[in-house]
């Protein structure tokens, strides 16, 4: 194990709706939770910084709203970040900041150094398009032509995420909320992307679903050696999962450390409280 | 000998901010371990015992203080204050802690638990099975229960395993929070029997007891704890 081997170096991201005005961009005192009441800007994530190590789980929690989500989806250039960098050691050696190259590198990027598992299984998946196929297309998308091979692939993915043959050539709309769970992480894990963004992968699943899915991100991480980014409200989750977390609130981070040191000795009154709301 | 952990001058307190409390835990400790030793610490509960192992484990942030370990890969590290992928690295690897919970993912078996330690390690597949195997049996877990899952286990059983998870990592520095509590005379034994083996190996170990009478004769050292301070029984 390297200790010390970065595969994404985050540094200040930042995202805004609105222009912002004076006040607020120079007194930060002033906003309202993370909405400035001079100019109405909302301030999604401000100065979110961290790295990421070699096959290392990361988790961020955090009360809805408090730009988890929408840091990890800058990341990944589902929205443009106002502003910030971010380095991929898998990506021009880590000299390059991946936010702001053209829309064919991100492109390279998204298909071939991360993977994302969304929330909402509809924006990862092509509901008409078959099992198969959703996992066929990232191939192909990837570079890879030869028939034989992505057919190969694709079921050994799906052999992965335990996915029956015979529902295999089903469309995702078909299946249940963990299949099209577990389908996304299959569609995510093509081309071997050394990074992994999960995003609330295990909410609204049921508990024996759930299960499966924790047992295959430890087995995921532990075999292939991928570095992920997991994003939850259930700290159940983070606490079975993560090396190390993040606490965010208002769009910033208020707290990180080690998740079993989080989880007993809270520093911030915020994380005290989540803590003390875990069951 | 060289001393392999050195306490100097801990304090820790912890802030809650819900009340605006400060309730203090452990006040000035210093204690100085060296390599291969078994110290034994006693106390009633409330008076600190626990703060101190997690503190070394870093579990818990120390306020003040120091905590100097002698790693094999790292040279003298700080534990209070170093990196936590350095922390990840020495749990994985140098560093051992039993606690008194068993703490498993879901839906995963007895013999999985301890494998996944090896696992972890990069040890291959078959040869972690293996000493799972060696484990499970020399702590006399019943056959039938290897492949089941142990929240359903009884309390001993849960602890048997938890020992069996930390011991088998073979580690430089063990940590042991009542590793005995709730064991009926025949599981102390394989417990006492399997620190004696380790011991002899060279582990070195800190563990918190509640019965004197296992301690008796296995400690090098004992200390007695009380409101959060500490001196030699």
């Amino acid at each position: 194990m390297e200790i010390d081997k970065k595969v994404l170096q985050v540094l200040n991201i930042t995202k805004k709706f609105g222009d912002g005005c004076p006040v607020c961009r120079e007194n930060k005192e002033i906003l309202i939770k993370n909405y400035c009441p001079h100019c109405q800007t909302i301030y999604a994530c401000r100065n979110i910084s961290f790295d990421l190590y070699e096959g290392e789980i990361l988790g961020v929690v955090g009360e809805s709203g408090s730009g988890k989500s929408t840091f990890v989806q800058c990341l990944y250039f589902d929205q443009k970040a106002t502003n910030g960098e971010a380095y991929l050691s898998n990506y021009k050696g880590g000299r390059t900041n991946a936010l702001e190259v053209s829309n064919q590198e991100k492109r390279y990027i998204k298909d071939y150094i991360m993977g994302m598992v969304y929330q909402n299984p509809f924006l990862g998946l092509k509901m008409n398009f078959s099992a198969i196929s959703n996992v066929a297309e990232k191939l192909i998308a990837g570079g890879s032509r030869n028939v034989g091979n992505i057919k190969e692939i694709s079921n050994n993915l799906l052999d992965i995420v335990n996915i029956e043959n015979f529902r295999r050539n089903d469309n995702p709309s078909d299946f249940s909320g963990g299949m099209q769970q577990r389908l996304q992480i299959a569609k995510a894990l093509s081309n071997n992307p050394p990074i992994l963004f999960l995003d609330e992968v295990t909410t609204g699943l049921d508990l024996s679903v759930q299960a499966n899915v924790l047992d295959l991100i430890k087995k995921i991480q532990r075999d292939l050696k991928i570095s992920m980014v997991i994003v939850s409200h259930d700290l159940g989750v983070i606490k079975m999962l993560a090396d190390r977390t993040l606490v965010m609130l208002n769009g910033e981070i208020i707290e990180s450390g080690l998740t079993d040191q989080i989880l007993e000795d809270p520093q911030h009154a915020y994380t005290q409280q989540l803590v003390h709301s875990l069951l | 000998m060289k001393n392999i952990l050195e306490i100097k001058n801990i304090s820790k307190s912890f802030t809650l901010h819900n009340i605006n409390k400060h309730i203090k835990a452990c006040n000035d400790i210093s204690l100085s371990i060296r390599k291969g030793e078994f110290i034994g610490i006693t106390g009633k509960s409330g008076s600190g015992k626990s703060t101190i192992l997690k503190s070394i484990y870093r579990t818990y942030l120390p306020e003040k203080g120091n905590i100097l370990y002698d790693s094999e890969k790292f040279g003298e590290v700080n534990l209070s204050k170093a990196d936590e992928r350095k922390i990840v690295y020495l749990r994985k690897y140098e560093i051992g802690y039993v606690s008194q919970f068993l703490n498993v993912l879901p839906r995963t078996t007895a013999i999985e638990l301890i494998e996944n330690s090896l696992l972890e390690m990069g040890y291959e597949k078959d040869y972690s099975k293996d000493e799972a195997c060696k484990m499970l049996s020399h702590f006399e877990l019943d056959k039938e229960l290897w492949d089941s899952y142990p929240v359903n286990f009884s309390g001993g059983e849960k602890l048997r395993l938890n020992v069996a998870s930390a011991m088998i990592k073979k580690p430089r520095l063990l940590l042991l929070d009542e590793p005995t509590a709730s064991l009926d005379l025949e599981s102390k034994k394989k417990v006492r029997e399997l620190i004696e083996k380790l011991k002899k190996q060279g582990t070195t170990m800190l563990g918190i007891f509640h019965d004197i009478e296992f301690m008796d004769g296995l400690c090098d050292f004992e200390f007695n704890m009380e409101k959060g301070g500490i001196s030699p029984n």
